[in-house]
């Protein structure tokens, strides 16, 4: 059975070429509006509801602890350092067919797509991003877990000579993050390659990613080299961190705070005021049934 | 020394010229707002710890003049507070005042730096000289002691706020440690002198 993905974004949705062009301008003029006049309304008029986020935004503004906790840093330590070819990924745990496979071999035999989907990281502001990648299901599925598999943990690489933020121990290295099977064969939930139409850069966590966009971004775990099946429910590296604030599910949920700031609205960057945070980041319709009967508050 | 205060005051009044440089020129990065609240946030414990600098740094170099710069340095702490939360009130929340409640009584990073404003609001009231006379230096000076928990107030706000690297917070907590461990040091001294 093939479930088609219905994205509520398409390609047509995708920034007008004059305005990415122009992107420069744009974000300066956001930000000058922004900041000197505080008339945000004019910009909310300009921008359409999901306008993908200018390219230069997505890849100047990430959390990639690896390569440094400001957002700036990946940007500037990433290219150069991350070497993402030659690049494998070691399949492994409770499947028939473990093994450790080439980043082509892997993608290759797959229907590649472009999906624009939302991204609400859990501090509190969100993107639109054109991704481009394979779901995620349709490479599962070539493994064949077995009846035991309940659960997938991925892995980034964790190389000190490439990431100069390892030497920094905030978080316990290397990141692992997990996701329920039914999750990760969710049609919505993509291994991307690429954004833009292009391959991901460094930064954004080339050559091979996650994208689950109805979770809070540090679910979407950045340049894989492990993908395991389990049994038991992996301990991803922000629950590690501090249980407390973070959880294994980290469903975009407005009405579950972050102890310690609102989930309730984000800002879009690119937008002067903030807006309302969707449940399930407005994905309910493709995503909500996993979770029937289950108490969200406390699987936070 | 004349030079002094002006050139005090011009050299504190940069990184506001900075931002508004920045704002103007749309330089404030991907995410403005964020850039402008936290670096108002920055200068703000910056001039607050450099404010707090100025006795000790005074009785450690004997130079007598940097006793002038005191006010103008704990007022530009206090103007730095206040654009900060101009910025997070008018800017941030847009003037969403049920928000701001909330954020204030549920957030703890927020009420401590809502505290840190409570506190340094009497003594901006009381810096000027007509005051100090109308309270007396005694009672001045007790009042001005709330210049203490302020500070720790707004060094817990920012290591209350930051997501996991807290390098930077643990810098601010060390320079005001350094700074209250001097004067207690002279405090456990001063009975034995008497």
């Amino acid at each position: 059975m093939l479930i088609r993905p219905c994205p509520d974004l398409r390609e047509n949705d995708v920034t007008d070429h004059a305005l990415y062009v122009d992107r420069r301008r744009f974000l300066a003029g956001a930000a000058a509006v922004g900041t000197v006049l505080g008339a945000g309304r004019g910009l909310r008029a300009a921008t359409s509801d999901d306008t993908p986020t200018p390219f230069e935004a997505v890849t100047t503004y990430n959390n990639y602890y690896e390569f440094g906790t400001a957002k700036e840093d990946p940007a500037v330590t990433a290219p150069g350092r991350l070497k993402t070819a030659p690049w494998s990924v070691a399949v492994d745990g409770e499947c028939a067919k473990p093994g450790t496979i080439g980043l082509e071999d892997l993608i290759k035999p797959h229907k590649v797509e472009d999906r624009i989907y939302r991204l609400r990281c859990v501090e509190g502001w969100s993107m639109v991003i054109p991704w481009r990648g394979v779901q995620l299901s349709e490479v599962l599925k070539r493994f064949e877990p077995t009846s035991k598999a309940k659960y997938v943990e991925f892995t980034t690489l964790a190389d000190r000579e490439q990431m100069p933020g390892l030497r920094v121990p905030v978080l316990d290295w290397p990141y692992v993050e997990g996701l329920r099977l039914d999750e990760a064969v969710n049609p919505l939930t993509l291994l991307a390659t690429g954004l833009y139409g292009k391959d991901l850069l460094p930064q954004n966590g080339a050559p091979l990613r996650l994208v689950v966009p109805w979770k809070y971004g540090f679910k979407s775990i950045k340049s894989i080299v492990r993908i395991r099946f389990t049994e038991s429910q992996p301990l991803n590296s922000w629950q590690k961190y501090n249980r407390r604030e973070y959880g294994f599910y980290s469903n975009v949920n407005p009405d579950v705070d972050h102890p310690r700031w609102s989930q309730a609205n984000e800002r879009r960057i690119g937008e002067f005021r903030r807006r309302p945070t969707l449940m399930f980041n407005g994905y309910g319709d493709q995503v909500a049934a996993m979770y029937a009967g289950m108490d969200l508050k406390a699987n936070f | 020394m004349r030079w002094l205060k002006p050139a005090v005051f011009a050299l504190s009044l940069l990184p506001l010229v900075w931002l508004g440089w920045q704002a103007a020129f749309g330089s404030l990065g991907v995410n403005p707002v964020e850039t402008l609240n936290r670096t108002l946030g920055d200068w703000a414990l910056r001039f607050l710890l450099l404010a707090l600098a100025v006795t000790p740094v005074r009785q450690w170099t004997h130079w007598a003049p940097l006793a002038r710069l005191r006010r103008m340095m704990g007022l530009f702490a206090f103007f730095y507070v206040c654009l900060h939360l101009a910025s997070y009130v008018g800017v941030d929340l847009f003037f969403d005042w049920a928000a701001l409640w909330k954020d204030v009584v549920k957030r703890t990073y927020i009420t401590l730096g809502m505290g840190c404003f409570v506190l340094l609001l009497p003594l901006a009231l009381t810096s000027t000289d007509g005051m100090i006379r109308r309270l007396g230096g005694r009672a001045w000076r007790k009042l001005h002691k709330l210049v203490f928990p302020a500070a720790i107030l707004g060094v817990a706000h920012f290591w209350l706020m930051v997501k996991a690297d807290i390098r930077e917070p643990v810098v601010y907590a060390l320079v005001l440690a350094v700074l209250l461990g001097w004067r207690m040091r002279t405090f456990v001294r001063a009975p034995q002198r008497a």
